[in-house]
């Protein structure tokens, strides 16, 4: 009975654990608060895929007004792979940060920090669950909001710069996207997404659709940091406190990419944007050029925080790049690697801020000889590095794969080409991590040897281990990932 | 200090009108124009008006930090927490027909509850805003917290 309201559930309980968290103040409890919000989401986010899955779109109608005139939550596979994605990884982080944020946010700031992941949690699994225009973009703010004041919380005083980049950006991203939702509310006055898709092909053709194509496209790619309005990005991921790093790269970005999928082919529709518009090709480009510019940017790094950043950007290329080839093998390859990309990029993140807690900085100086000082997360953040590159066994590798067969699929011989270029980048800046930590000396003041404590170490290698369980057996992630696909794509010309 | 005795005689006066005129909004929100979110900010208005004629200070020990703290996550506790009942008498998150045997009824006994929680977390917000605000110089001078 509890199982019909799950679709509002996933948004609530975190969204109201918020609330008690700020009442409760203390920092113990608000952990506990925190822990049990993001256990419950993850497994109405796992039943809401297991349901999707078997029995399709689900619908809701908030407040019991029946949609498009109320406000519909709506969601189907696709929506669910991505939520599940969300909802993990903040389970993930929960158990990590209570000694994780300890070292890096100030003691009587703890229940802010619970409080205000707990809005994040809430903002993004909004994104993806709800079935409204002007709703993504509420939720798109909570999730922003949020997320500006948990960068700026690092230590680092450049962390409010950081928070105050990405808050001007941020913002300039959601102004675009709802200028957008305007016109496309002005062209079918509905703002029901499913209720938009069925009414927009009348409409196709007028220049006000075509703006509101672009807006959106151009302010949702700010929030995926789609080369080159990425800036915003590096910062933000090197100064924010661990958990929150590790927490972003795998979500923030991807949730964003999922609005753009959804836009592109559930509501504009395939024809309207690939066929008719050059937007595959500039797409492609940008893709391309992600691949190439950020990864060798990361070469560059003396920070394995800011390196990872790079790496990031340059991962979103090979995510975009699925989407540019508008096939459903391409968009299979993305959803995949977006899950692959979000458990390897997290759990690199989560390995290094357990570093970054013993070695007190995360420099190429601070962490030389890791491989003496902290041998289990210098070898887990080689693995993760592996996964990265792309190189078998890992899960990075599954995703290249589907990637490179979906190019051959369409008869692109040189995006392989391109995409093992860019694997070659890859392997040079995860090789300077490699040289830094085995073949140089520690610092003076190394710490002794040992590794970080148990409650973010155990976290930061089930992430890593399941970099490898997926790479070696990728049966369950390219099922659901073909079946996000199917939906995508189906959803725009059966027109559900 | 004795300048200043007519804007203090007129504070007096105008924040109960004031104050009254906010509950006004509140509940005239149903039928016109108004709602908790106008009204919160006339209710946090006044008491910046408090603040701005008789300092920081006073106006902090009428309502504390940590009260408007209290408040900014209860409001928001109401709002939900009035979906929730929806949910539990059996209609869908945030349904307000089943708050009352009358459905009419219902939606007005909704509506009045989750306005009830706009006002205090908006209220609670802006004062919130104003304090951090004001207070800046003065915080860091008594050296951090």
């Amino acid at each position: 009975m509890l199982t019909q309201h799950f679709p509002a559930l996933l948004v609530v309980v975190p969204l109201i654990a918020a609330p008690l968290i700020v009442l409760v103040r203390r920092s113990l409890p608000s952990w506990i608060i925190a822990l049990l919000a993001t256990a419950a989401t993850f497994g109405i986010a796992l039943s809401l895929l297991d349901r999707t899955l078997a029995e399709g779109t689900l619908s809701y109608a908030m407040g019991s007004w029946a949609p498009p005139l109320g406000i519909e939550y709506r969601i189907d596979a696709a929506g669910a792979f991505v939520a599940v994605i969300v909802a993990a990884m903040g389970l993930i982080v929960m158990p990590y940060s209570r000694v994780g944020i300890a070292a890096e946010v100030r003691n009587e700031e703890h229940y802010l920090y619970y409080a205000l992941m707990m809005l994040c949690l809430a903002g993004l699994l909004g994104i993806l669950v709800t079935g409204d225009a002007f709703n993504v973009f509420v939720f798109l703010e909570v999730s922003s909001l949020a997320t500006y004041v948990l960068i700026a919380m690092g230590r680092d005083r450049r962390a409010l710069m950081a928070a105050y980049q990405y808050l001007l950006m941020g913002t300039i991203g959601a102004t675009l996207y709802v200028v957008g939702v305007g016109l496309l509310y002005l062209e079918t006055g509905t703002l029901n997404l499913a209720d938009m898709a069925t009414r927009l092909p009348m409409a196709s053709d007028s220049r006000a659709v075509l703006a509101a194509l672009a807006f959106i496209t151009v302010g949702i790619s700010l929030k995926i940091a789609l080369f080159p309005l990425h800036l915003w990005l590096p910062n933000a991921y090197a100064y924010a406190p661990s958990p929150v790093s590790a927490f972003l790269a795998a979500t923030a970005t991807k949730v964003s990419i999922y609005v753009l999928m959804r836009y592109f082919f559930s509501i504009f529709g395939e024809s309207a944007v690939f066929d008719a518009r050059a937007t595959g090709a500039i797409l492609l480009g940008l893709s391309l050029a992600a691949m190439f510019i950020p990864a060798i940017v990361a070469i560059f790094q003396h920070d394995m925080k800011r390196l990872l950043a790079y790496s990031s950007v340059s991962q979103i290329g090979y995510i975009t790049l699925g989407i540019s080839m508008d096939s459903v093998d391409g968009l299979m390859a993305s959803a995949m690697h977006l899950f692959n990309h979000a458990l390897t990029k997290g759990g690199l993140f989560l390995v290094l801020g357990g570093v970054v807690l013993r070695c007190r900085g995360a420099s190429f100086d601070r962490l030389a000889g890791l491989g003496q000082t902290m041998p289990v997360a210098a070898f887990a953040m080689v693995v993760g590095g592996l996964s990265l590159i792309g190189v078998p066994g890992t899960a990075g590798f599954i995703s290249k794969w589907y990637l490179v067969s979906a190019a051959i699929h369409l008869g692109q011989w040189w995006l392989v080409g391109a995409v093992l270029a860019s694997s070659l980048l890859a392997v040079i800046y995860v090789w300077r991590f490699v040289e830094v930590a085995y073949f140089r000396a520690p610092p003076a003041d190394h710490p002794p040897p040992g590794e970080a404590p148990l409650s973010m170490f155990v976290p930061a290698l089930l992430m890593i281990g399941g970099c490898v369980y997926f790479g070696l057996d990728a049966t369950w992630s390219s099922e659901v990932a073909t079946r996000v696909a199917e939906v995508l794509m189906n959803s725009r010309s059966g027109g559900q | 200090m004795r300048l200043d005795i007519i804007l203090r005689v007129i504070a007096k006066l105008l924040i109960p009108f004031a104050l009254v005129f906010a509950l006004y909004v509140q509940f005239h929100g149903d039928f016109g124009p108004g709602g908790g979110f106008q009204a919160g900010v006339i209710v946090a208005a006044s008491v910046i008006f408090y603040a701005l004629i008789y300092g920081l200070p006073a106006a902090r020990r009428v309502v504390p930090d940590a009260l408007v703290e209290i408040l900014l996550a209860v409001g928001v506790l109401i709002y939900a927490g009035v979906g929730v009942i929806g949910l539990l008498l059996g209609g869908n998150y945030l349904d307000y027909f089943v708050l009352a045997g009358d459905p009419v009824h219902g939606q007005h006994r909704g509506i009045l509850w989750v306005e009830l929680g706009v006002l205090i977390t908006v209220a609670a917000v802006m004062l919130k805003v104003f304090y951090v605000f004001a207070g800046r110089r003065r915080d860091a001078g008594e050296g951090g917290e």
